[in-house]
């Protein structure tokens, strides 16, 4: 069956929140998905009233929350688009239906997930990204008294390290890959951005038992069915710490699969937008961590221009503030890149390719991504390579960009069922 | 919407035969994690578990009430629930 809708919204993140507010409340009519059984977003995931006060930026999104209800917007969790079955139409799939949308406007807020890169041992049960482990506390693990490194790069680090501490881990250490003087240019820039500050001020204060040690980062995790210790290169040797959990990614990257699917043109690995956050393909328009690695604050003002741009009113006044936040987004990229030697980690027996067990040393004499693909199967799991694509890139400079449907592992039924245009309303 | 998953009340699943009792709200991936098991098992026979805790690298995958390859990460725990994980 194909639905027809007005204003689609694919994410229900900050940013999915704020165009859905900012849209309804013009007028428009607003159905929003997300992939996740809550909206929030990864960061702010199962927020409410009660948990979320003490978090910087809770009132901003207990207000989107609170709008988003009161605007009684159609939205759908635990549904994610499989597939473009026809141009304008999304096909979509819950965990016990399917159905094809059609849609006038489409507004694209899928969000960013951590960077993984490969070391000995990290696919052992125990190491897990620093984001992802944050979220699963949320969603019910127990970590009182677990012995947790935190490690690979980013501002989230000592973020989810507080977090963690504040559940009664034992914090053993942040290390961060980035280099010392990186990070000191980085905070001066911050003095135009005084609330990141207080900020990351806060999350530093939480967990002053555990040392935050720049130009570090992991080079083995050890362990048999289980991770039981770490090495760590920091301060010019390497230490082996015991440890419970490791909790590791590398920055974040936008989740492009579905802007690629669509068509929207990506350039210097964010998707290209105007003004009003349209991208390249008419009536789609992309918002949040898809146009740069920004945070909350980006998130929402760019989810608002979009959603006032679809109900056709302007939001200029915006404009300055998006720059703004876009430039900080900027700052945050070049703070923490991945630094080269990362990706001489990972030995020939190391697998690269999580899904398909893809060593390092199988993918050496291959020239490119398609090539590692049709020699390899490197990336033709379940993951479709969103974990060893952006691996591959640090450590052999390959670019992943082309993306097939379906975009996820789907039902037979939903792939075989056939695809018709709305009937004109 | 579901309240993070601290609250002291509980619901019991079953990983593999094994009782597990978890927070209200809880993910199926906190209820593996909780049982001490593999999710699964990779195909050179390597235990795995959870990765992106997002519903992304599918490392997570389980059988939940029969259905296969279920990413557990995205699913939240309900009373009798079957699991069956590595």
């Amino acid at each position: 069956m194909t639905l027809a809708l007005d204003v689609l919204i694919v994410g229900a993140g900050p940013a999915g929140m704020a165009a859905a507010v900012a849209a309804s409340e013009a007028g428009r009519r607003v159905s929003v998905l997300d992939d996740n059984p809550a909206i929030g977003g990864q960061i702010w995931r199962g927020f409410s009233a009660d948990n979320i006060g003490t978090y910087p930026g809770a009132k901003l999104l207990t207000d989107l929350g609170r709008r988003l209800r009161d605007a009684s917007i159609d939205v759908r969790c635990s549904t994610r688009v499989i597939a473009q079955p026809l141009p304008h139409l999304l096909r979509i799939e819950s965990d016990s239906d399917k159905a094809d949308l059609a849609y006038r406007h489409l507004i694209l807020a899928t969000g960013a997930r951590e960077r993984f890169l490969p070391f000995p041992g990290w696919t052992l049960p125990g190491v897990m990204g620093a984001g992802g482990l944050q979220v699963l506390v949320k969603s019910g693990l127990s970590i009182q008294g677990k012995r947790i490194v935190v490690a690979g790069s980013g501002p989230l680090l000592p973020a989810v390290a507080a977090g963690l501490a504040k559940r009664g881990a034992h914090v053993i250490g942040i290390f961060e890959q980035a280099p010392r003087a990186r990070l000191l240019r980085f905070a001066l820039t911050l003095s135009v951005h005084p609330g990141k500050i207080l900020e990351g001020l806060r999350y530093r204060s939480a967990t002053l038992a555990a040392p935050y040690c720049t130009s570090s980062w992991i080079t083995q995790a050890h362990g048999t069915h289980r991770l039981n210790s770490v090495t760590v290169w920091t301060r010019g040797a390497e230490r082996t710490l015991d440890c419970d959990y490791l909790a590791c990614g590398f920055h974040l990257i936008p989740n492009l699969e579905l802007p690629r699917l669509i068509g929207c043109a990506v350039e210097h690995n964010y998707v290209r937008v105007d003004s009003n956050q349209r991208s390249s393909i008419p009536g789609v328009y992309c918002i949040g961590e898809l146009t740069g690695i920004g945070g909350l604050e980006k998130a929402v003002c760019e989810g608002e221009i979009a959603g006032r741009a679809v109900a056709g009113k302007p939001a200029a006044h915006l404009f300055a503030r998006r720059a703004r936040l876009a430039r900080f987004a900027g700052q945050l990229d070049a703070t923490f890149e991945p630094r080269p030697e990362l990706a001489q980690l990972a030995d020939p027996g190391t697998h690269i390719c999580r899904c398909e067990d893809v060593p390092r040393s199988a993918l050496e004499p291959c020239r490119s991504w398609r090539e590692a693909k049709l020699h390899t199967r490197c990336g033709m799991g379940p993951c479709q390579g969103r974990v060893c694509g952006p691996a591959t890139e640090l450590l052999f400079g390959w670019k992943h960009d082309s993306v097939r449907p379906p975009l996820t592992p789907a039902r037979i039924c939903t792939l075989a069922a056939r695809a018709e245009a709305p009937a004109e309303s | 919407m579901p309240n993070d998953a601290t609250s002291n009340l509980t619901i019991t699943l079953r990983v593999n035969g094994q009782a597990i009792r978890v927070p209200v709200g809880s993910s199926v991936a906190a209820a593996i994690l909780h049982a001490g098991r593999p999710f699964r098992i990779s195909v050179s026979g390597e235990p795995r578990a959870a990765l992106c805790g997002m519903g992304i690298c599918e490392e997570c995958r389980a059988t939940i009430d029969g259905v296969q390859n279920a990413r557990s990460c995205q699913r939240t725990a309900t009373e009798g629930m079957e699991i069956l994980a590595g």
